[in-house]
């Protein structure tokens, strides 16, 4: 098989501690990491680690830097795989993934057990790969359930 | 040590004055991670944030948990093998955006190692209860990756 280049995007807390729990289905992969707290590469032991600015989806100004910030990963580094649990960068990461020919993958947090994220909802038009970690929540159309971290 | 965390974007005190009398009461060492307050708790040892090195370090030398109903808190907790007594944010109270962590502590309900205060009372009287059993009931570290049916079908997803 050849190997990938994957994104693996989560903003810092909950979002990224479950996407560390995934990590054993995209690690045989070139793996480059992006979330809002620069102290989170001392988990990522071979470099590969990029931090965007930290902003909720309320906060414009500091999306706005995101979104560039996130782009200018993406143009770069032209990843063939995205994956993101979430939040704001992973939304980024998903739509300029996908416009730049990547295959992306949005699993909306197991914190969303009643209904999914604001960015979760936006995510669906974009994301090949729509999923919820909770059955509850998957429609025909996606998000889709094949799992969850814990 | 017991330690204490609410994430890192918005304080909450409503969990941290009950924490700060129990360890007055009972002269518990309580270490907190408080977030961005204004306040100050007089019987416990703080910090606003910590880096994730510290962060991990302190669910590593913890005999018990408390956070908000975050699930990166539980997770780490639950991947350390510690109890974890969770207390979900109210978005009327203007702790959260929603009430996803109504939603999360209703899901962890029953749950080995995982025990849950609906509200400051609750908090209080379990607190008080643990008092006595604080590292009696320590539950089975989970696996620090996800299970392994759910990476079967992402790696599919990603190889494909």
């Amino acid at each position: 098989m050849r190997q990938k280049k994957v994104l693996a995007v989560a903003s810092a807390g909950g979002h990224w501690v479950q996407l560390l729990r995934m990590a054993p289905a995209f690690s045989h992969h070139t793996v480059h990491w992006m979330s809002t707290n620069p102290g989170l590469d001392a988990k990522i032991p071979c470099g590969g680690f990029v931090a965007v600015r930290d902003a909720s989806m309320w906060d414009k100004p500091g999306l706005l830097v995101m979104a560039v910030q996130v782009f200018w990963r993406v143009l770069r580094l032209r990843p063939d795989v995205v994956i993101t649990t979430g939040a704001a960068p992973g939304y980024f990461a998903v739509v300029f993934g996908r416009l730049l020919g990547a295959r992306t993958i949005w699993i909306d947090s197991i914190a969303n057990a009643e209904e999914l994220s604001l960015a979760g909802r936006k995510a669906g038009r974009w994301a090949h790969h729509w999923l919820t970690q909770w059955p509850e929540l998957a429609r025909e159309g996606g998000p889709h359930h094949i799992g969850a971290v814990l | 040590m017991i330690f204490v965390t609410v994430g890192t974007q918005v304080a909450f005190d409503r969990m941290m004055d009950v924490v700060d009398a129990w360890a007055a009461r009972t002269g518990q060492d309580v270490f907190a991670q408080v977030g961005p307050t204004k306040r100050a708790f007089a019987h416990l040892r703080v910090a606003e944030f910590l880096d994730p090195a510290d962060f991990d370090r302190c669910f590593q030398d913890a005999g018990l948990v408390i956070a908000h109903a975050g699930m990166g808190s539980i997770l780490s907790a639950l991947s350390f093998g510690k109890s974890i007594v969770i207390m979900p944010r109210k978005a009327a109270l203007g702790e959260h955006r929603n009430d996803h962590q109504m939603a999360t502590a209703k899901r962890f309900e029953g749950k080995a190692g995982v025990s849950i205060a609906w509200d400051e009372n609750d908090l209080a009287e379990l607190l008080d209860q643990l008092d006595a059993a604080i590292q009696v009931d320590r539950p089975d570290r989970i696996s620090s990756s996800a299970p392994e049916v759910f990476l079967a079908k992402l790696r599919e997803l990603i190889d494909h």
